[in-house]
């Protein structure tokens, strides 16, 4: 099709094209979240939870910090990694072509879903046409996006959740709260409550004398999940990478519950992002370098699993795979945002994030929480909503995601972009003539030197006094002391010292 | 005036920030002896007023386009612009190139002005050579390391080589140091809570340092984690590192 | 028009700024195959003793168990280390070579792959031993492509031990030497499994609990010589067959 000329940050159409919505729908689930200020004030009051956040936060950074050094040139590293991306990414109708020949050539069923209904329709009729009433997960960031288990559910089948903290969250009916350890804010007490509880309802129940020892949760959860693996006939997982050229899908994981679904059940069902391709083989190298380190802190995590369509013999032996569009189209037409469909889900910037660190998930209103949630959401599901419109807004741009982000994604760049896009938006707001007052103030040194005189006033009938309350300045004289304003400018005295003339 | 105050050194300008300017004038006069007292020729062109970094973090980076070209335009003419605050030195350094990408003659303007601008340890380190600026400050001090300055420009270690080479002072390392400390410009603001969480937690180190004044390169920073110490009635005092690098025994700060 | 073609449309008009070729496409994906391959056989030397150092050392890092053998004690060793883990019963992969296992006792009950053919039937059974197509020294990881001696994936996962013996001449330095040797041949492409010590899991406030859902023991023999002149992978007839 004809490149559009005007097109620049938005999604062009050529014509004849079915509409779909470039951006996501939100989710049921999402649809009404507070802007993030007021979900985190709540978050923030939630003891338990910060303790949580602050050991496990500081326990997976200084892990990651420990492995990236042990690479001789990590940033080398990290180049590599984000071109590969971009190259994927750039080319990325290519690639998927290409990603699409070799796997129907090794033998997998390859489906293409708009959006999340779409996707989900696919694998509600493939399952349905297997007659079976549950099948086996492993944990993946973009069912979830999908809400792919309730849409399960809706059509009879239980969806089980297989990776230990997904399915904390799952018999918690939580929801949750990290991309790497979902259930990273709860701790061994209410988890152990929560097995004693829930487990007997759908499954094997917890032995009566669980303690809340992380190895008997462990034992009970293996024990529980044992019968479904074994007599699953589906399993639905989603995939860290998709090699275009050699058709081969990889799944990273820790428990072996991925192995599991991977490789006991007849059919396999895995839906992947369009931006999970790589171009070639040799580009896993690199991934494979960098995810394990960035993620869990290891140098390569327990298990990872590698399948090229079908092997006669072993595995399943239907095999089907939904590429999702699902909003990223929308992304990849942002020059400058689409660096963010580099992300591989490693969590890493989560993890160095104070204020994921403090607030947790789920204020961020996503299945993507963090400095990449605040990035993503509003990327993918536009920014009409409060919570989306909020989220640019949700980081002090200190730059420590940017720093550990093993692809290179300048979420803080991203940031300021985004909330230049919810400014533009937003049209005449209060804070809007404030910002334009203050930019007419600034792009003139009179104009600086007649405001600053009201600020020396305020300094003169101040004293010495420390300033407590300011009408107006609350959020910021709630818990902190103002500065008291000088008696005189830097300005004024420098004229007062060397004289008017400019230098 | 010190009779210093023409020396044969460079020929710097001096970028004071306006928030500096207007609300802690204390930090660019005391760059302006530290700099003198080295030998530098001190200039402070009137016409400059704000990187305009506030304007940009907020979303109105067309706002800022004009502080842009106002700051190539008074600044374009020194081989060296030092500014005693690292986040409006990033904002120079990272952002002016962003803000001006779509104007061909302000983006190559900015690509000529923009490296010449060095935060002050930048410039004393790397510029000048020296780390022992002749300061004398016998007090317990600690270090936080700004965001901006530590992952934007990354002035690494350079503020702790000079203050570890002032005469007296008692230097401890600060827990947690290269954390945020919350300001984050109007974060402080719209996120209130999550800023004042996590300044409470940088003020808990601080105060677990028994350090009498707490450094930085950043007022921004300082003035955010001295209103919680403040409020707190801590008695723990807050310096720009200009302050205690321009003391001296017969000068102290 | 299809989702595929849609969905494509929009991917392309999305990059119209972008106007450089594929790199792929000019670069055939062939370069570096075969310079680590099995055959080439990497070089002694002290080099080669540290890469083997290095392996040992990762892979017990992971709390996996290593130990180190010639060729002619894995038998031996095999035996030891199956009855010190109370080993009633394993399942022997296709292909695995037969002399390993002839030091374990009668008592002990071997399940040929073939005759397994039943998940419960796996879950019944103790252990397994396997060898692997390469290890990784940097890494600790042994990968297996499920080939002769290695059995279907479910051999490796089900039941509750893995032993695993690893050839000296199968380890290489750097997980880009492995991504090089087991880049799937078009038509033919392997499964892969990388394993990098047991199962574990850090889900419950980030503490390590070892062993959840994969074998929770997991044991490497690493052997420093070929058990026959053209290694144990080929020392059996039908390789690959009787999956």
């Amino acid at each position: 099709m004809s490149p559009d000329p005007a097109h620049d940050r938005t999604v062009g159409r050529g014509a004849g094209q079915a509409a779909y919505p470039p951006v996501q729908v939100t989710s049921p689930t999402f649809v009404g979240m507070p802007k993030f200020p007021k979900a985190a004030r709540a978050e923030l009051a939630n003891a338990q939870q910060r303790r949580n956040l602050r050991h496990a936060t500081h326990t997976i950074r200084d892990k990651r910090a420990h492995v990236v050094a042990e690479v001789d040139d990590w940033e080398a590293l990290r180049v590599k990694g984000a071109d590969a991306k971009d190259e994927a990414l750039t080319h990325l109708a290519d690639y998927l072509e290409r990603l699409e020949e070799s796997l129907t050539a090794n033998g997998a069923v390859v489906h293409w879903a708009r959006d999340a209904a779409e996707a989900n329709r696919i694998v509600v009729d493939i399952v349905r046409a297997k007659e079976v009433d549950e099948v086996v997960k492993v944990k993946s960031m973009v069912t979830q996006e999908i809400e792919l288990n309730e849409a399960l559910e809706a059509a009879g089948v239980s969806a089980w959740e297989t990776d230990l903290a997904e399915l904390i969250v799952q018999l918690g009916h939580d929801r949750p709260s990290h991309i790497l350890v979902p259930a990273i804010h709860r701790n061994r007490k209410e988890i152990r409550d929560i097995f004693l509880r829930e487990m007997g309802a759908v499954g094997r129940p917890a032995p009566d004398d669980l303690t809340d020892d992380p190895a008997r949760l462990a034992e009970a959860a293996r024990l529980h999940l044992r019968e479904k693996f074994l007599r699953a006939k589906v399993g639905i997982s989603g995939a860290n990478f998709a090699v275009a050229d050699s058709g081969t899908l990889v799944v990273v994981e820790s428990e072996g519950n991925g192995r599991m679904c991977l490789t006991l059940p007849e059919t396999l069902i895995s839906v992947v992002g369009i931006e999970k391709v790589l171009p070639t083989w040799d580009d896993l190298t690199t991934m494979l370098q960098l995810l394990p380190r960035s993620s869990t802190g290891e140098r390569m995590n327990p298990y990872t699993t590698m399948w090229t369509g079908v092997h006669e013999g072993d595995g399943p032996q239907e095999v089907h795979v939904v590429l999702l569009d699902n909003g990223r189209s929308h992304v990849l037409a942002d020059r400058v945002g689409r660096q963010a469909l580099r992300c591989i889900r490693c969590s890493a910037c989560l993890n160095v994030c104070p204020v994921y660190e403090r607030t947790g998930g789920h204020a961020y209103g996503s299945v993507y929480p963090g400095p990449i949630g605040a990035v993503l959401n509003p990327q993918l599901r536009g920014t009409t909503s409060d919570i989306d419109r909020s989220l640019p807004y949700a980081s002090s741009l200190c730059g420590a995601c940017f720093d550990a982000c093993p692809v290179r994604i300048n979420i803080p760049e991203l940031l300021v972009e985004l909330r230049g896009k919810v400014v533009e938006e937003s049209g005449p707001t209060p804070e809007s003539t404030a910002m334009k007052a203050a930019a007419w103030v600034l792009s003139d040194p009179r104009r600086l030197a007649t405001a600053q005189k009201a600020a020396t006033i305020a300094g003169r009938l101040a004293g010495g006094r420390t300033i407590r309350s300011v009408p107006g300045l609350g959020a910021w004289t709630n818990a902190r002391d103002l500065p008291t304003p000088p008696r005189e400018t830097f300005r004024q005295w420098w004229v007062r010292e060397h004289g008017n003339e400019d230098a | 005036m010190s009779p210093a105050s023409r020396g044969d050194g460079p020929r710097v300008a001096l970028f004071a920030t306006c928030f500096n300017d207007t609300m802690w004038p204390g930090t660019p006069k005391a760059t302006v002896r530290l700099l003198e007292r080295l030998g530098c020729r001190v200039e402070f062109p009137l016409q400059q007023t704000c990187c305009g970094q506030m304007l940009t973090n907020t979303g109105y980076a067309a706002e800022a386009v004009p502080l842009v070209r106002r700051f190539v335009e008074v600044f374009g003419d020194y081989d060296h612009v030092v500014a005693p605050s690292g986040s409006c030195v990033g904002s120079v350094r990272e952002q002016h190139p962003m803000i001006a990408k779509d104007d061909a003659v302000l983006s190559s303007r900015v690509a000529e002005v923009a490296p010449r601008v060095l935060e002050l340890s930048e410039f004393l380190v790397d510029v000048l050579g020296v780390t022992d600026v002749g300061a004398y400050f016998p007090h317990r001090v600690t270090y936080h390391p700004t965001c901006h300055s530590l992952r934007m420009i990354r002035v690494a270690d350079r503020p702790l080589q000079l203050l570890r080479a002032v005469r007296g002072i008692d230097l401890v390392e600060l827990a947690g140091a290269e954390e945020c400390c919350g300001f984050g410009g109007t974060f402080a603001m719209k996120n209130a809570d999550v800023s004042i969480a996590m300044g409470s937690d940088k003020a808990r180190n601080v105060l677990d340092t028994g350090a009498e004044v707490l450094v930085a390169g950043d007022n921004s920073c300082l003035a955010h984690i001295g209103g919680i110490l403040g409020r707190q009635r801590s008695g723990v005092r807050t310096m720009h590192l200009a302050e205690i690098l321009a003391s001296t025994e017969e000068h102290p700060a | 028009m299809s989702a595929r073609d849609e969905i494509l449309a929009r991917v392309r008009d999305a990059v119209a700024d972008v106007t450089t070729p594929p790199r792929a496409a000019e670069t055939p994906t062939t370069e570096g195959a075969g310079a680590a391959g099995p055959a080439a056989g990497p070089a002694a030397g002290p080099a080669r003793d540290a890469t083997l150092e290095l392996f040992a050392e990762n892979v017990a890092d992971y709390r996996a168990t290593v130990l180190r053998a010639t060729g002619e004690e894995v038998p031996a060793v095999l035996a030891d280390v199956l009855a010190g883990l109370e080993c009633r019963s394993l399942v022997v992969p296709s292909g695995l070579d037969p002399s390993w296992l002839s030091r374990l006792p009668d008592a002990v009950v071997r399940v040929p792959e073939s005759e397994a053919t039943s998940h419960g039937q796996l879950d019944d059974v103790d252990a397994v031993v396997t060898t692997a197509t390469v290890g990784i020294a940097v890494t600790g990881t042994i990968v297996l492509d499920h080939a002769a001696g290695q059995g279907r994936r479910e051999l490796t996962l089900v039941p509750d031990i893995h032993v695993c013996v690893v050839a000296d001449r199968d380890v290489v330095p750097h997980v880009s030497d492995a991504v090089t040797r087991l880049r799937p041949s078009p038509g033919s492409a392997r499964p892969l499994t990388w394993i990098s010590g047991p199962s574990a899991t850090s889900d419950i406030e980030l503490q390590r609990v070892e062993g959840v859902h994969g074998p929770r023991t997991l044991v490497v023999v690493l052997v420093s010589e070929p058990t026959s002149k053209e290694g144990p992978g080929d020392a059996v007839p039908t390789r690959g067959g009787g999956h």
